[in-house]
C-alpha cells in the first residue's frame, strides 16, 4: 500500500502550532509508518510536491510569499487543514488590520523600538512586501478542515488526523473547535 | 396567579402567565442559550441568540422578552434557528476584534462558550477589523471595546443592581459602544462606586480588572448572584 503523502506549511504565524505537532512524541512514529512527509518546515524540502494527500496549514496569509504558497498548496494538494488560530482567524497575525497599511507598524517595530542598526527590510525578492489585510487562509483558498487553538492542542491535532488516516474528512466539534 | 399551559419542543409545559418563555423553558430544564440576558437583570432582548418558533406566527420572537401563552407551541431547537444562531455568533466575531488567544477571558468566556456551542469552526462573514480603543483611565479596571460585544449587562447591572447609572450606550449602528457618565474616561466619571459589577457581569474580556492577564480573568458571578437572592428574598430588610 502507497503511504499517503502528508504535508505541513509554515505562513504568518509563530510556529507553535508545529510545536503542538512534535509534542505529539512517540505517536509521531506511529504516524511515520502511515503517512510520507513530502513537504514541511521541519524538512529541507524546497518545492511544494503535486499529489499531497493531507496538508496542515499553520498561519494566516500575510505576506505575497505566503499567498503565491498557499495557492500552490491548494492546487497540488487533496485535504487542507487550516490549522491554528492565526489560519482559521488571522488572530495574532491579524492585529495589525484595524489600522490599515502596514507602514506605520514596520516604522514602530523597526525604527522606532529597534535597538541597534534601525531599519525597515527592504530587499526586493528576498523579503516578501507584506499584504495590505491579513487574511485567514479560508478568505483567500478553500479550506476543507477546521482546527483551531492557540496553540492547536496536540491532542486535537491527533484525533483529526486519525480520522483523515481511516479516510474520513471530520467534521468537528465541541473542544476541538475552540478558538484561543 | 394564573397558569399557563404550553408545549415546548412538544412536550408539555406548565408556567405562570408572568413568565416569559425562557423562564417557563429552564423551570423545565429545557436550554435556550443567552448572551444578553443575566439572571436577576431586566431583559432587552438585544443578543437576539433566544430567537424561538411559535407556531402561527412568522416571526421569530426572542424567547427572554416574550411572555408565555395558553396553547403556545414553541420550538427552541429547529434547524433554522440553529443556522440563524451561528450566524448571529460569527456576525459578533466579525463585527468585533475577538482574539481569543490573547485575551484576559480566554477559558472565561460566554462568547467563546457559545461558538463552541454553535458549531462554529471558522467565520464567513468578512472581518471588520473595526478601530476601537481602551480605556484604562480607571485605577482598578479597563474596558476594551474591541471585545465588547453591547450586550448592555453592564448599564443595567450598574442601573439596577449598583443604581449608579454610570454606564449607558453612545452612537448608532456601526459606531455604538458602551460609555461612562458624559462619554469621559472612566476614571473621571464621578457617579462610579468602583464597584466592579460590571465586570463580573460582563460575558467576553471586554471589562476587566487590571493586573490580569491573558486567561486569568475570572469572572465571580456568584457575588451577583448572591446580591440578587438576597434581593429577591429580601433578606437585607430588617
Amino acid at each position: 500500500m502507497n503511504k499517503l503523502k502528508l504535508a505541513t506549511v509554515w505562513l504568518g504565524g509563530c510556529s507553535g502550532c508545529h510545536m503542538s505537532f512534535l509534542d505529539l512524541d512517540e505517536w509521531l512514529i506511529d504516524l511515520a509508518t502511515q503517512v510520507e512527509l513530502v513537504y514541511s518546515p521541519i524538512a529541507d524540502i524546497k518545492e511544494y510536491p503535486e499529489g499531497v494527500d493531507i496538508v496542515l496549514v499553520e498561519g494566516a496569509v500575510a505576506n505575497e510569499d505566503n499567498l503565491e504558497l498557499i495557492k500552490k498548496v491548494r492546487d497540488r494538494s487533496k485535504i487542507l487543514i487550516s490549522f491554528g488560530d492565526c489560519a482559521v482567524t488571522g488572530n495574532v497575525t491579524a492585529l495589525r488590520n484595524p489600522f490599515g497599511d502596514p507602514e506605520p507598524f514596520l516604522q514602530r517595530s523597526y525604527l522606532e523600538a529597534a535597538d541597534i542598526q534601525n531599519q525597515i527590510p527592504h530587499e526586493p525578492g528576498i523579503v516578501p512586501a507584506l499584504l495590505e489585510q491579513v487574511k485567514p487562509v479560508h478568505d483567500v483558498v478553500e479550506v476543507d478542515v477546521y482546527l483551531p487553538g492557540c496553540p492547536s492542542n496536540a491532542n486535537h491535532i491527533r484525533a483529526a488526523l486519525e480520522m483523515l488516516l481511516m479516510g474520513e474528512v471530520p467534521h468537528l466539534s465541541g473542544k476541538l473547535i475552540r478558538f484561543g | 396567579m394564573a397558569v399557563k399551559t404550553l408545549t415546548i419542543n412538544d412536550r408539555l409545559v406548565s408556567a405562570r402567565e408572568s413568565e416569559t418563555i425562557l423562564e417557563a423553558a429552564r423551570d423545565a430544564g429545557i436550554h435556550i442559550p443567552t448572551l444578553c440576558h443575566l439572571e436577576g437583570l431586566s431583559d432587552v432582548g438585544a443578543c437576539r441568540l433566544c430567537l424561538v418558533e411559535i407556531a402561527g406566527s412568522h416571526k421569530l420572537q426572542p424567547a427572554c422578552v416574550t411572555k408565555v401563552a395558553e396553547g403556545m407551541e414553541v420550538k427552541t431547537d429547529s434547524e433554522k434557528l440553529q443556522k440563524y444562531r451561528r450566524m448571529i455568533i460569527e456576525m459578533l466575531f466579525a463585527e468585533g476584534n475577538h482574539v481569543c488567544s490573547v485575551c484576559v477571558a480566554n477559558g472565561n468566556c460566554e462568547l467563546q462558550d457559545l461558538a463552541v456551542e454553535m458549531g462554529m469552526d471558522s467565520v464567513h462573514l468578512n472581518y471588520q477589523f473595526p478601530q476601537r480603543t481602551v480605556d484604562l483611565s480607571h485605577d482598578r479596571f479597563g474596558i476594551d471595546h474591541n471585545r465588547c460585544v453591547l450586550c448592555t449587562r453592564c448599564v443595567r447591572v450598574c442601573d439596577e443592581i449598583e443604581g449608579a447609572h454610570t454606564w449607558d450606550v453612545a452612537g448608532r449602528g456601526h459606531n455604538a459602544h458602551v460609555i461612562t457618565d458624559l462619554n469621559q474616561p472612566w476614571g473621571t466619571a464621578d457617579s462610579c462606586t468602583s464597584c466592579g459589577k460590571c465586570m463580573m457581569a460582563c460575558p467576553t474580556g471586554a471589562i476587566f480588572a487590571q493586573g490580569t492577564t491573558v486567561s486569568e480573568m475570572t469572572k465571580e458571578r456568584d457575588k451577583l448572584e448572591f446580591i440578587n437572592t438576597a434581593r429577591k428574598n429580601q433578606e437585607w430588610i430588617l
